[in-house]
């Protein structure tokens, strides 16, 4: 029963802002709310994102290098934390789900 | 015979042609995928309303879309594309060797006989193919031993963007890479060899090289696919067979360089490119948008202009922008970089822009319903 508690509270809910595009090839209207376990991290909370929607797994992070994408920049906070390390904690309105975490396209003209 | 699907990608999506058989009015459905780049897309021979799109863009990389009901609706599948092993190097534009990195799908090719079957070439040049209906991709690695680490990229990047499948032998496949040159197996992809002698390139510093020719495109009539047709970089060549020796057959062209090649469907002869000036001024001598058709499978070319703008015309057309249905007349079907897809019912006697104004187009493939 201990244990059981235990794994329930390490599931947090984060906000997740996609951009235009990746919300039409996820079929999603507004922000997304994902479950994620532990402490919410650029990489947790990326993992949670394409556990969920499949079809964005490579258009946010290399398939090969897991790296992000070099046109895109996450925002936490109105903090731009893109070369923050993916396993960095991030703050805690993003990790309580007061504030979104932002997948924010560069802007680019073409 | 019921109609005519042209498939059309642009730089900023994806469109859907349809008409009657008449080839006269035709319906626009799109944009699918708005603001994506869709470097091709192609129907199953097998189940024409399986159709993939290959969707990419500089933002979010790479998506394969599939449509099992003819273009209506579409389902992102698979879109991990992992070199097999180490891919090692391929020699950038200076010489100096530079990592393998797969960047996009130029061309998705579906199989003959299965339609969860298709065959993906991309950037950087390596052929990938998938039984699950594009669910997961496998490479078929044997083609890089053919001297990848020597292979350099053309301007347009180092794009496997030809696929050719033999209609009468399952086990033989012809591929071009710009710039590395055609290759072809006989064994279903496993082993490949290069198929590049007899091709001359002055641009390059061995120009009877085995290897580094910019082959821009490659044709074959399926019922003789031992002959093959090529717009190289500049020259048309042709080869008897199945490309163990080329030769020129450029002819009366005004000029020779250009980007697409195609067989009109019931005439194996027949034959339809797009001069273009040159390889920095790419668009139509004298801006006149002219296909030029050869009867005589090349040599001997005659000037198609009916219904073209022949005047302040300064569009290219890309290599796989052009396709012929099976309709008889033949139809041809070309789109520009100014966003027109011209149609000719009759083989090319006569032209019209069946549509105008779209983004820039990349492909266009033709399914004859």
């Amino acid at each position: 029963m201990q244990r059981r508690r235990l794994l329930v509270e390490l599931i947090v809910m984060v906000r997740v802002i996609l951009p235009l595009h990746l919300r039409t090839l996820a079929q999603v209207d507004g922000e997304v709310e994902l479950p994620v376990a532990g402490e919410p991290t650029q990489r947790t909370i990326l993992d949670a994102l394409e556990a969920r929607y499949p079809m964005l797994r490579g258009t946010v992070r290399d398939y090969s290098t897991q790296q992000r994408r070099a046109f895109l920049r996450f925002f936490a906070c109105n903090e731009d934390v893109s070369h923050q390390s993916p396993d960095e904690p991030l703050p805690s309105p993003v990790a309580s789900g007061i504030e979104p975490f932002m997948i924010v396209g560069a802007i680019a003209g073409g | 015979m019921s109609g005519v699907r042209v498939l059309v990608g642009t730089r900023k999506g994806a469109f859907i042609l349809t008409s009657d058989v008449r080839r006269q009015k035709w319906d626009v459905s799109g944009p699918h995928f708005g603001g994506w780049e869709i470097y091709h897309m192609k129907g199953s021979p097998v189940d024409p309303n399986r159709i993939y799109a290959s969707q990419s863009s500089s933002w979010f990389g790479q998506v394969i879309q599939r449509s099992s009901d003819g273009g209506q609706t579409w389902e992102p599948v698979g879109n991990q594309f992992a070199y097999q092993g180490d891919p090692g190097t391929h020699q950038w534009y200076d010489g100096t060797p530079h990592p393998w990195e797969f960047k996009r799908v130029w061309h998705l090719e579906p199989s003959l006989t299965d339609a969860d079957e298709v065959y993906a070439g991309v950037e950087d040049a390596a052929i990938f193919r998938s039984r699950d209906g594009g669910q997961s991709w496998q490479e078929l690695p044997g083609l890089r031993a053919c001297q990848g680490p020597k292979w350099q990229p053309g301007a347009g990047g180092m794009c496997l963007h030809t696929i050719l499948l033999d209609p009468q032998n399952p086990l033989r496949i012809f591929i071009a890479i710009s710039a590395a040159g055609a290759f072809r197996t006989d064994d279903g992809g496993q082993t490949w060899r290069p198929i590049n002698q007899g091709l001359r390139s002055e641009y390059i510093p061995d120009p009877n090289a085995e290897i580094g020719h910019c082959v821009h495109r490659i044709a074959l009539h399926p019922s003789r696919p031992e002959v093959l047709f090529m717009q190289k970089h500049w020259d048309v060549m042709r080869s008897d067979n199945a490309g163990d020796l080329w030769r020129e057959v450029s002819g009366n062209l005004p000029s020779d360089f250009g980007f697409p090649i195609d067989v009109h469907a019931h005439e194996p002869e027949t034959i339809y490119v797009v001069p273009i000036k040159s390889d920095s001024e790419h668009y139509p001598p004298e801006g006149k948008l002219r296909v030029y058709r050869s009867r005589t499978g090349g040599d001997d070319w005659e000037a198609l202009t009916n219904g073209l703008p022949q005047q302040d015309c300064y569009v290219n057309v890309l290599r796989d922008a052009m396709a012929v249905d099976r309709c008889d007349p033949c139809g041809v079907y070309f789109g520009t970089t100014g966003g027109q897809v011209y149609a000719s019912p009759d083989g090319g006697d006569n032209w019209s822009a069946i549509v105008r104004d779209l983004p820039a187009v990349t492909s266009v493939e033709v399914q004859t319903l």
